[in-house]
């Protein structure tokens, strides 16, 4: 594999909106005014937390080249990906992979594991002959700490979720990335297997010097292995920074409700299940400026107004908020 | 002190399958007592909601209960008729089932679905029966009206919820009822459910893969692995002195929000349910396993107060 990997992926002030009904009439903001860059001179691990409908499966969309967007750019080497030449369109798509959530919708039945591993080398003539595709497949595998003389041969059904996510990991590895977006790679997977996968990408950081945008609903599987957080809500960024920080100091109430939600695997440490408010009703404020607001504990009349915009309180951490958290 | 509301004892389901049988659930048994909260973990294929099914007497061909007994306030539901079997269901044992979003009929308004259960079991409800009945999961009266199409993930859930609880069952079973909402959500609906199983004084088996959200929620757990039970206890007391090494390791793999980058998986996967090694279903990936584990399949003992662990090799010898 190349010692360095400086591709860099940027998505700036990116919007997508869709448009349905007679003439378009019908507008929907699916992500607002996205700023994100992952990759370059020092790897990193970017997760893009948000629930369903925040817009991080169009954030990926657009950042893997599979939709324009309505106004904003997404470049990588510095070339917008929506204009690029048929040859730069090649490196984007060798040095950018995705690894995507179902292992089980992303394999042809029909044929063993091995061709969804052998044609990526083919498409992109990586390999010299078969033999050297074969080694390239069973460094990837054993990379990702499966044994190939136990997994190629055989048809995607005789392989368990968590197999088959990281032979899904393994086929990005074989086109030498420089990044890898995964979109809930563990999300389906099994709570023991889980832990093997996400370590699995922190080594691709930490030792092949992949940088990886990791996609999640999950903020916990987020800290253990991001070094930047951006949390989404409702298609805007309302906060980032270091994982740590944001994780231990979170100053949007929506990152603070977020971790409020989640239990600790010790039933000592406190999670109020009885203590909260049935219904999922607001709070009787509009949201017509910060769309948080009506769930907001903190919201006055004041977040109605207009939207805050995302402002950096500290070199690299940004908060969308009229009055950010305390940052203790 | 009135005796268990459900008595379930060497429960085994088994499929058809070309290759031989698969045994899904393999001989479980567990007491369930009034108002009490039990979890079932486990991972896919472990069991668990074929054991929900199968004490609702819900399993399909090829599948069949083939041995056990299930005792729901006295009656053995295995021996019921279709006619007391269907009386039975939602008025004494009810399901959550796991996807709302599918459960529920499509073309009827959720009122029409009330109206269908209640119709089913001879019941004439009063006026705002059905609005205190949303009411009490959460939900505006005018719900009623509305297409579960109209209605988001969460409010649907409240729906199956309101539907369970609607003929005041002892039992209230629970398949993974929030895994497919937002964290947000599903904290909100299993306070919800809580509270309606609190109201009516029912007891609940919660079925689910978060072993974390459990042990905010049951006062008993039982750990499954390959179709059986493994280790059954007191909540805080297998969380705090897991003993099943399988357990122990479940328990290690959970991520949390205090320590960073500390992952711990476990190898290796599950047995298939067809080729049943002889022996412990986990030894195949047990760090502490001896030769008899390869021989002998262990039975649940006792290895604490309410606390029973099926491992050769741990507790009291």
């Amino acid at each position: 594999m190349s010692a360095s990997k400086t591709g860099r992926l940027e998505a700036r002030d990116a919007s997508v909106v869709f448009r349905s009904g007679f003439g378009g009439r019908i507008a929907k903001t699916a992500l607002r005014d996205a700023t994100l860059g992952i990759g370059g001179e020092k790897p990193s691990i970017v997760a893009v937390v948000g629930e369903s409908g925040s817009g991080k499966t169009t954030l990926t969309h657009l950042l893997l080249g599979f939709r324009s967007p309505t106004s904003g750019t997404v470049t990588y080497r510095g070339v917008d990906i929506a204009k690029m030449t048929g040859g730069e369109r090649r490196v984007f798509r060798r040095e950018v992979q995705a690894v995507f959530q179902d292992p089980f919708e992303v394999f042809n039945p029909f044929y063993r594991v091995d061709h969804a591993l052998f044609t990526p080398l083919s498409v992109f003539g990586i390999a010299r002959d078969r033999n050297d595709a074969r080694a390239k497949i069973e460094t990837a595998l054993e990379t990702v700490g499966l044994r190939p003389g136990e997994t190629l041969g055989k048809y995607p059904h005789q392989l368990s979720g968590g197999q088959r996510q990281r032979i899904m990991i393994a086929r990005a590895l074989l086109l030498d990335p420089h990044i890898i977006l995964a979109d809930e790679p563990v999300s389906m997977v099994d709570a023991s297997l889980r832990s093997t996968i996400l370590q699995t990408l922190l080594r691709l950081k930490e030792e092949a010097g992949i940088s990886l945008v990791y996609v999640t609903h999950d903020l916990t599987t987020a800290y253990q292995v991001a070094d930047t957080i951006v949390v989404l809500f409702a298609g805007v960024i309302v906060e980032s920074g270091g994982a740590e920080e944001v994780i231990n100091a979170p100053r949007h109430p929506y990152t603070r409700a977020l971790i409020d939600a989640i239990p600790s695997p010790d039933p000592d440490v406190p999670w109020n299940l009885d203590a909260i408010e049935p219904g999922e009703g607001g709070n009787g404020i509009p949201g017509t400026g910060c769309p948080f607001a009506p769930r907001c504990p903190f919201a006055t009349m004041d977040c109605a107004r207009a939207e805050p915009a995302l402002a950096e309180i500290a070199p690299g951490r940004h908060v969308r908020c009229i009055r950010p958290l305390g940052g203790a | 002190m009135s005796g268990p509301v459900l008595e379930v004892a060497d429960l085994s389901v088994r499929y058809r399958t070309p290759v031989g049988p698969a045994y899904a659930v393999d001989g479980i048994g567990f007491n369930l007592m009034p108002r009490e909260r039990m979890g079932l973990v486990g991972e896919s294929g472990s069991g668990k909601s074929t054991t929900v099914l199968a004490l609702m007497r819900m399993i399909r061909p090829p599948g069949e209960i083939s041995a056990g007994h299930v005792r729901l306030e006295g009656r053995d539901v295995l021996a019921l008729s279709e006619e007391d079997l269907r009386r039975t269901r939602f008025a004494r044992m009810s399901l959550v089932p796991q996807g709302a979003m599918s459960s529920l009929n499509p073309v009827l308004p959720i009122g029409a679905q009330f109206a269908d259960l209640f119709a089913a079991h001879d019941i004439d409800p009063d006026d705002g029966h059905v609005a205190g009945l949303l009411s009490r999961v959460g939900l505006p009266p005018a719900v009623a009206a509305r297409f579960p199409h109209e209605l988001s993930g969460g409010m649907k859930q409240r729906v199956c919820i309101a539907l369970a609880i609607a003929l005041t069952p002892a039992v209230i079973l629970a398949d993974e009822p929030t895994s497919a909402l937002d964290v947000v959500v599903q904290k909100q609906v299993l306070a919800t459910l809580g509270r309606v199983q609190q109201d009516i004084g029912a007891a609940i088996i919660l079925i689910g893969h978060d072993m974390a959200l459990m042990a905010h929620f049951v006062d008993r757990i039982g750990v499954m692995y390959a179709g059986r039970l493994v280790e059954t206890g007191p909540v805080k007391t297998v969380f705090r002195s897991p003993t099943h090494p399988y357990t122990k390791l479940l328990i290690g793999a959970l991520p949390s929000l205090t320590a960073r980058r500390a992952f711990q998986g476990i190898p290796g996967v599950p047995p298939s349910l067809t080729e049943r090694p002889p022996g412990c279903p986990f030894q195949t990936r047990c760090p502490i396993a001896e030769a008899r584990c390869r021989i002998e399949a262990p039975a649940p003992r006792p290895v604490g107060s309410d606390h029973l662990v099926a491992c050769h090799l741990v507790g009291p010898a």
